[in-house]
């Protein structure tokens, strides 16, 4: 068992406990402000809790042994990356414990740790309903985050699915391995993540140059910053 | 009572009590328009000349060469769609670092049929003279470089390009062709550096309020007599017709209080801050492994320090500092709107992962020695943590290739 994660920030190591804010603090209810906007960033509680006091948090991956399936997505040149470990019950089916390493922001480690407490809470859950999560899951246990965050998370599910695939792989169910879903990016110009991946392999590595190819996001800007993060990733996958 | 402790002067200054205290009577007391005729009206229009007398003595120029502004990107519009628009088909040298307001601009100036090239910067983020000559064609009409930049405080050498321009231009005058304009952003300048326009060899500067404990959303644009240029703003005629709008009477006297005070101060601050700067800098690249310092390490601005931590992630560095009272910024993707991580430490030739996890701290009046103390004290333990967490191993010697081996070619937009 790795050791529980002592925070740097000695009076917010709440370890599980409702975190207490100072509601007159103005340092402490406006958050991160963009560059270039207008809008503040404010985080839950429950993602600060998650951020802060992370859960399942792996403090020395040299120690980790004796895991079923490990998972990795993402670089650090995209500006996040995550590995995760995870034991299952063979016999139930049933992940037993997930754990995990993020290189990211606020939201990709909240993200990461809320993963893995909703598969492995209530004595885990079954593989096929671990498969079956969504980014947009993720969130929402979260209490939703900041709209230009939304893409920090997606990468959470890649990799528990990722893990769970190594799983399959080392206990000889090829027939369980699951090709990376299409997953439709834009539902109006009906884009999915493959035909992202086409046009950065067709040399579109700019958004500009997707959106000429697949249309992508042009009546639906809400969907442009995980276009943004897809084109980073699969250009970093084939040409980085 | 929670500590605070704020490290990011470089995104704007609190308001000095002697500005706030000198705008005071332009708010009510004398609040005429300084276009009107009467009495109210001309206290309002002696109060913008006042400020322009102050200015004119710090820029060592003439009062009527001054055009305030709505602020530092205004200003920056102005002066750079305002000289280029004036001509058809010409072009505009700039540098991979500028600010935004800068590289936008020539981003929409391209549009409009411009042509631009983008001057790189070595390791440190300093610009070659010999990269100026290369990039001028027949048909420049502007060259646009900052004093200091925002995010790793680095300082050119403005005097030596100003007279290298100058030089060109007379060369140029002897073969007929068209003059060349030198504009500098000096908004992060304004409160340390010479502004003396003549010895900077300029012909157009940018200041604001913002930077230097004044007012913020207003600037002003340093004009030289003879500069051809037209407005980007159409209405009153305002400000010799190149600003048009009732004037920020205000703001302006803030401004000008601000430029004044912060001009009376500057040598002894600056010497104040460089000290705590340098402890900074050395503290942190001492306890943190695996740190790089981004830009020049003394021709950078007294109170900036902008340091990459390897393997950990800006933003969430940031939210742990904050926790602790710590503001301070990053270059990381994360905190942008945008999904690019800062196009500056990029243009070092740092990969993408050394510009995620960049941090800036600038420092500024109210810092003290015991700030400095707290994050050094704090900062490593944050990094510690974060880094247990993080799967990401950053090679440092891939890195110092990767800023070896940097392109820096002169970019056609």
């Amino acid at each position: 068992m790795p050791k529980k994660t002592k925070s740097p920030v000695k009076d917010l190591d709440r370890s599980g406990k409702k975190p207490s804010r100072r509601k007159t603090d103005i340092a402490s209810s406006v958050d991160v402000v963009p560059k270039g906007t207008n809008d503040t960033w404010i985080y839950t509680d429950t993602v600060k809790e998650h951020f802060f006091s992370p859960k399942n948090l792996v403090t020395d991956a040299s120690k980790m042994k004796g895991y079923d399936g490990l998972g990795m997505v993402g670089s650090p040149a995209c500006g996040d990356m995550m590995k995760i470990w995870i034991k299952v019950d063979k016999q139930a089916d049933k992940i037993k414990e997930m754990k995990w390493q993020t290189f990211g922001c606020g939201s990709a480690i909240a993200a990461t740790s809320m993963l893995s407490v909703m598969v492995s809470e209530a004595g885990g859950i079954k593989i096929d309903k671990a498969l079956a999560i969504k980014p947009q899951d993720i969130t929402k246990r979260l209490g939703d985050l900041p709209t230009r965050k939304i893409h920090c998370s997606v990468l959470g599910d890649k990799a528990l699915r990722s893990a769970i695939n190594n799983y399959f792989i080392k206990t000889k169910q090829k027939d369980r391995v699951i090709k990376e879903q299409v997953r439709i990016i834009d539902k109006i110009a009906k884009v999915t993540d493959h035909d992202i991946e086409e046009a950065v392999l067709e040399g579109a590595h700019t958004l500009e140059a997707v959106q000429k190819k697949t249309k992508v996001g042009v009546g639906n800007p809400e969907v442009i910053p995980e276009v943004e993060q897809l084109i980073r990733f699969y250009t970093e996958k084939y040409f980085g | 009572m929670k500590k605070k402790i704020y490290l990011d002067y470089a995104s704007t200054t609190p308001t000095d009590p002697k500005v706030v205290k000198a705008m005071e009577p332009y708010w009510n007391t004398y609040y005429g328009n300084p276009s009107s005729l009467y009495q109210l009206g001309l206290k309002s229009k002696e109060a913008i000349s006042q400020a322009k007398i102050k200015i004119s003595k710090l820029l060592n120029c003439q009062t009527d060469e001054i055009i305030f502004t709505g602020g530092g990107t205004e200003s920056v519009n102005l002066a750079l769609k305002g000289v280029m628009n004036k001509i058809e088909a010409g072009h505009m040298i700039t540098s991979s670092i500028e600010h935004h307001a800068v590289l936008h601009t020539a981003d929409s100036l391209k549009k409009s049929g411009q042509a631009i090239s983008i001057l790189p910067v070595d390791a440190e983020g300093l610009i070659k003279l010999s990269d100026i000559e290369t990039a001028i064609q027949d048909n420049t009409r502007l060259i646009s470089i900052m004093i200091a930049n925002n995010e790793i405080g680095v300082i050119q050498d403005i005097q030596k390009i100003g007279a290298l321009i100058e030089k060109i231009n007379k060369a140029r005058a002897k073969k007929a062709l068209p003059r060349i304009y030198f504009h500098t952003d000096a908004c992060q300048a304004s409160g340390t550096l010479d502004l003396d326009v003549k010895k900077l060899h300029v012909d157009l500067m940018t200041i604001n309020g913002s930077k230097i404990y004044g007012p913020k959303g207003v600037g002003l644009l340093y004009i030289k007599t003879g500069t051809i240029i037209r407005a980007i703003i159409d209405g009153g005629g305002q400000e010799k017709n190149l600003r048009s709008g009732t004037e920020n009477v205000p703001g302006i006297v803030g401004l000008a209080t601000a430029l004044e005070l912060t001009n009376q101060t500057k040598h002894k601050e600056n010497a104040r801050l460089t000290k705590l700067r340098d402890q900074l800098i050395t503290g942190i690249l001492k306890t943190i492994p695996k740190t790089i310092l981004n830009g020049h390490t003394t021709k950078r601005l007294p109170n900036n320090v902008n340091i990459s931590i390897l393997d950990v992630e800006g933003e969430a560095m940031l939210l742990y500092l904050d926790e602790i009272g710590i503001q301070a910024s990053t270059g990381s993707a994360c905190t942008s709107t945008t999904l690019d991580p800062s196009h500056v430490i990029r243009a070092l030739g740092c990969p993408y992962e050394v510009a995620h996890g960049s941090m800036r701290f600038t420092l500024g009046k109210y810092t003290k020695a015991t700030d400095i103390k707290y994050v050094l004290k704090h900062l490593p333990d944050i990094i510690k943590h974060l880094r247990a967490a993080s799967p990401v191993i950053v090679d440092m010697k891939e890195v110092d290739r990767a800023i070896k081996n940097a392109p820096r070619k002169i970019e056609t937009l």
